[in-house]
């Protein structure tokens, strides 16, 4: 770790030395390549976790029936193209576990974490580069022994992508010997990933800001992965040790986690919530920090509130540690704990409404341009509504009893997964494509997308509750063989055809995200007049960055400003004629009271 | 150099002058890694505390299987390789680079940079070698990740005092006891290649000087926290 390259200021050449290609782009030590790598990577992981989900979805809407295609699937998987039970745990299991580890945490965490921190606080690159470089790589052979699960004997995990033990650690009851224990190979080493990221993102936004980028002069975005890379590295280890003990318990015979042998299955559910709980932070602060900055940018207005937008970050954060007991409610834990874990967790609606209310008044009486980024960040808070106000039902516990393990949870999961960090992404994809790539994304395509997306979503997803409602319980491989569960069978036919269009509308993403890398309109240097310190640099954004960190005057929320003259932005590095210089205030850089 | 100047190098670190916490990031990306290496140990030593105090039977007692004398040499060990890296760390901001130099008037040489650190690597290294004796005699009586072994010397004597040697709880005793001290071994290895590699690349090569001496310092702080974890495990495993 020592011999790690520092950038020091004016020392810098790295962009005049030439790389071969391996260095630039495969091996690439660039916050930025190493982004784009993660972003190619994560998005063919979305595709293939959506792939899983239109087989669950065919199997539920049209139990029985042979799948097109299903027929070029192994025997093992299929019987004459109908989903085999056995294929359907697996694809329940491994959608869950590559959208929540391989795409929607890598998009957010390993591709704007990397791509935007550096360029967004004025620094050349990542404290760590190399470390920055083996974070990806890991990811990436996290990936691949994931994918192998599928291809070795019994076919890949079984247990649901929650893992609960002793069917984890049993080989006997889940019937995969070898899946199972992929998957616990696959998180450990995706961990390590994820710690070694993530400790890169604190010590950067830490020591690395550009002179002038005071705390409180940070984008949000860079506090919302400042603050996420923190959950990261204290929440990673715990599924690294829990996994590591499934591992053995399946491998070398310990007994963490069987009953029969003295061991506690319940442990298994207290470590990966522990784990857990501060994950789906880890997947939506990011989210709410990205859709932050693009707000502010598409109603022209300061950010409502940032102090409280700061605070809510950091609360919800920390409230996040003491709310995992809310998954096990009906697990047999001790119901007055219950209601320890229920009251928590209703005290995390506070800051997230305090963050809901600040877009709205940010939002409020501004100068709002729907562009495609605009329109996807509002429909995040929206769909980050919905999905926060179904989970204040389950936090309740009372109401929790009836529809745990229900299609409910489903529907409450999607709407903040999907709705919430997912549309956020297709807001920050258009968004920050120019810095990567030097062209725009469509408009007109990206219009489109979103409207199809935002329909076809709401079809998908809104049904569930209802199904939830009626007692349908997630994971079943045939609901239509329960009695009281075939009157529904209509409403799951259609959500089925309603998940084929939403997937099918996906292919215009891809089409305008591949299209446009080559055939897109040339970006200008600020095409969204955004004040960012990453739109004072060329598109794209080119190797090293800048060549000395810029000085840093103002917030990055300075829109309609009357200073700005004409402009109705005043971007971050702009010298006004009554700022002060920041260098003189901040040189000796002595450590700072916070 | 002055003990008072080392002091004042302790405060103001000597790497090149970053922004922002005024503590250079490979120091501050250990503090952060180790945040997290305590969660990932708190996982286990949660796991156990949890599986041993939840059983209703009783827990093999303290001595009954392990060999804690033997431990409690090693524990020496370890904490002796914390002192020598102290040592170490001491001697390059004195600038002392060179390995043994005699001091006039005195009997024993003082020792520098390159000594403390061999010292420090040569403990680490022996208590690993001591561990992976401990777990063959241990394997070889019968205790494994599984428990006793069928007809073997602790299941024998188990069968005689079930209380004494946790007979019921066999299988946790050996599932948490090999994890928690071998993730834990693990990390000492992990420490004693880095050091080795240090050793080789920059300790001989007298690459640190009083002005630069991040590495140490960085090894360093990784070094004491495997030890604490040492002192913890020791207790809680060997003596409670």
């Amino acid at each position: 770790m020592t011999s790690v390259a520092h950038a020091k200021p004016g020392a810098h050449d790295a962009h005049h030395a030439p790389m071969s290609f391996w260095r630039k782009y495969i091996f690439s030590t660039d916050h930025k390549i190493i982004g784009i790598q993660f972003l190619f990577v994560s998005l063919f992981f979305l595709l293939l976790g959506g792939l899983l989900a239109m087989q669950i979805r065919w199997q539920l809407g049209f139990p029985g029936k042979p799948m097109p295609g299903g027929g070029i699937l192994p025997e093992a998987m299929t019987s004459g193209g109908v989903i085999l039970p056995e294929y359907y745990i697996q694809l329940v299991t491994m959608h869950g576990t590559f959208m929540v580890f391989f795409a929607i945490m890598p998009l957010l965490m390993g591709v704007y974490a990397n791509f935007l921190i550096p360029l967004k606080i004025g620094t050349h690159d990542m404290a760590f580069p190399r470390l920055n470089m083996w974070s990806f790589w890991l990811a990436f052979t996290a990936g691949l022994i994931m994918v192998a699960g599928f291809f070795v004997p019994d076919g890949a995990a079984r247990a649901g992508w929650t893992m609960y033990a002793p069917l984890s650690a049993r080989p006997d009851l889940s019937g995969a010997t070898y899946g199972q224990l992929v998957w616990c190979v696959s998180i450990v080493v995706l961990g390590l990933s994820s710690v070694l990221g993530s400790v890169n993102y604190i010590t950067t936004v830490i020591n690395h800001r550009a002179p002038g980028m005071t705390w409180f002069r940070m984008p949000l975005s860079v506090w919302a992965i400042f603050i996420t890379a923190i959950l990261a590295v204290l929440a990673l280890p715990v599924l690294q040790g829990a996994a590591i003990l499934l591992l053995f318990d399946q491998t070398i015979g310990t007994h963490f986690f069987d009953p029969i042998a003295g061991g506690q299955a319940l442990l298994w559910q207290h470590l990966f919530w522990f784990f857990g709980h501060p994950e789906v932070y880890i997947l939506i602060l990011p989210a709410m920090g990205m859709v932050s900055d693009i707000i502010a940018n598409g109603s022209r207005k300061p950010i409502f509130g940032y102090h409280s937008m700061v605070f809510a970050i950091v609360g919800i954060a920390f409230l996040g540690w003491i709310v995992w007991g809310h998954h096990m409610f009906m697990s047999g834990m001790n119901p007055t704990l219950g209601s320890t874990f229920m009251v928590s967790t209703l005290l995390i609606s506070v800051p997230s409404a305090i963050k809901v209310f600040n877009w709205l008044g940010t939002m409020w009486r501004g100068n709002l341009k729907f562009t495609v980024p605009m329109l996807n960040a509002v429909a995040f808070v929206s769909m980050f509504t919905i999905g926060g106000l179904s989970g204040v039902f389950m936090a309740a516990t009372p109401v929790d009893m009836h529809i745990h393990d229900t299609y409910f949870i489903v529907a409450h999961l999607h709407y903040v997964l999907f709705g919430g960090s997912l549309f956020a992404l297709f807001a920050a994809i258009p968004y920050w494509y120019p810095k990567m790539f030097g062209r725009m994304m469509s408009e007109a395509i990206g219009k489109w997308h979103f409207w199809l997306t935002f329909i076809t979503y709401n079809l998908v997803f809104f049904p569930m509750h209802i199904l939830g409602m009626n007692g349908e319980m997630r994971r079943l491989y045939d609901p239509s063989q329960y009695e009281f569960l075939k009157p529904q069978q209509g409403l799951r036919e259609f959500i089925t055809i309603a998940a084929f269009s939403l997937f099918a509308v996906q292919f215009l993403f891809l089409f305008n995200f591949l299209w446009s890398l080559k055939r897109g309109k040339k970006a200008e240097l600020n095409p969204w007049q955004d004040n960012g310190l990453e739109w004072s640099l060329p598109s794209p954004a080119p190797h090293g960055n800048w060549d000395r960190p810029p000085n840093v005057y103002r917030g990055p929320y300075e829109f309609s400003a009357p200073e700005a003259g004409n402009a109705d932005f005043l971007p971050q590095h702009v010298k006004l004629p009554t700022d002060r210089d920041p260098a003189a205030a901040t040189a000796p850089a002595p450590a700072p009271a916070h | 150099m002055t003990h008072a100047t080392a002091t004042a190098n302790m405060m103001h670190p000597p790497a090149p002058a970053e922004p922002g916490s005024g503590v250079y990031s490979n120091k501050l990306g250990m503090w952060i890694f180790l945040a997290s290496d305590v969660m990932f140990f708190t996982a286990l030593i949660g796991s156990y505390i949890i599986l041993r105090f939840g059983m209703r039977e009783p827990w093999a007692a303290p001595g009954a299987v392990l060999n804690v004398p033997l431990t409690g040499i090693n524990t020496f060990l370890l904490i002796c390789s914390s002192v020598s890296m102290v040592k170490a760390y001491a001697a390059i901001v004195d600038g002392k680079k060179y390995f043994l130099r005699p001091v006039p008037g005195k009997l024993l040489r003082d020792g520098g940079l390159k000594f403390w650190m061999l010292v420090t690597i040569i403990c680490g290294a022996m208590f690993v070698g001591v561990q992976v004796v401990e777990y063959f005699k241990l394997v070889q009586h019968g205790l494994t990740p599984a428990g006793f072994r069928e007809g073997s010397h602790f299941a024998e004597v188990a069968l005689a005092d079930p209380a004494k040697y946790g007979a019921a709880t066999a299988g946790l005793f050996g599932s948490t006891f090999f994890t928690m001290t071998g993730f834990h071994g693990f990390h000492v290895t992990c420490g004693v290649v880095s050091m080795l590699y240090l050793y080789f690349t920059k300790v001989l090569p007298e690459k640190y000087s009083p002005q630069d001496y991040r590495g140490i310092e960085t090894i360093g702080l990784y070094w004491h926290f495997v030890d604490l974890v040492w002192i913890i495990l020791f207790t809680i495993v060997y003596l409670i």
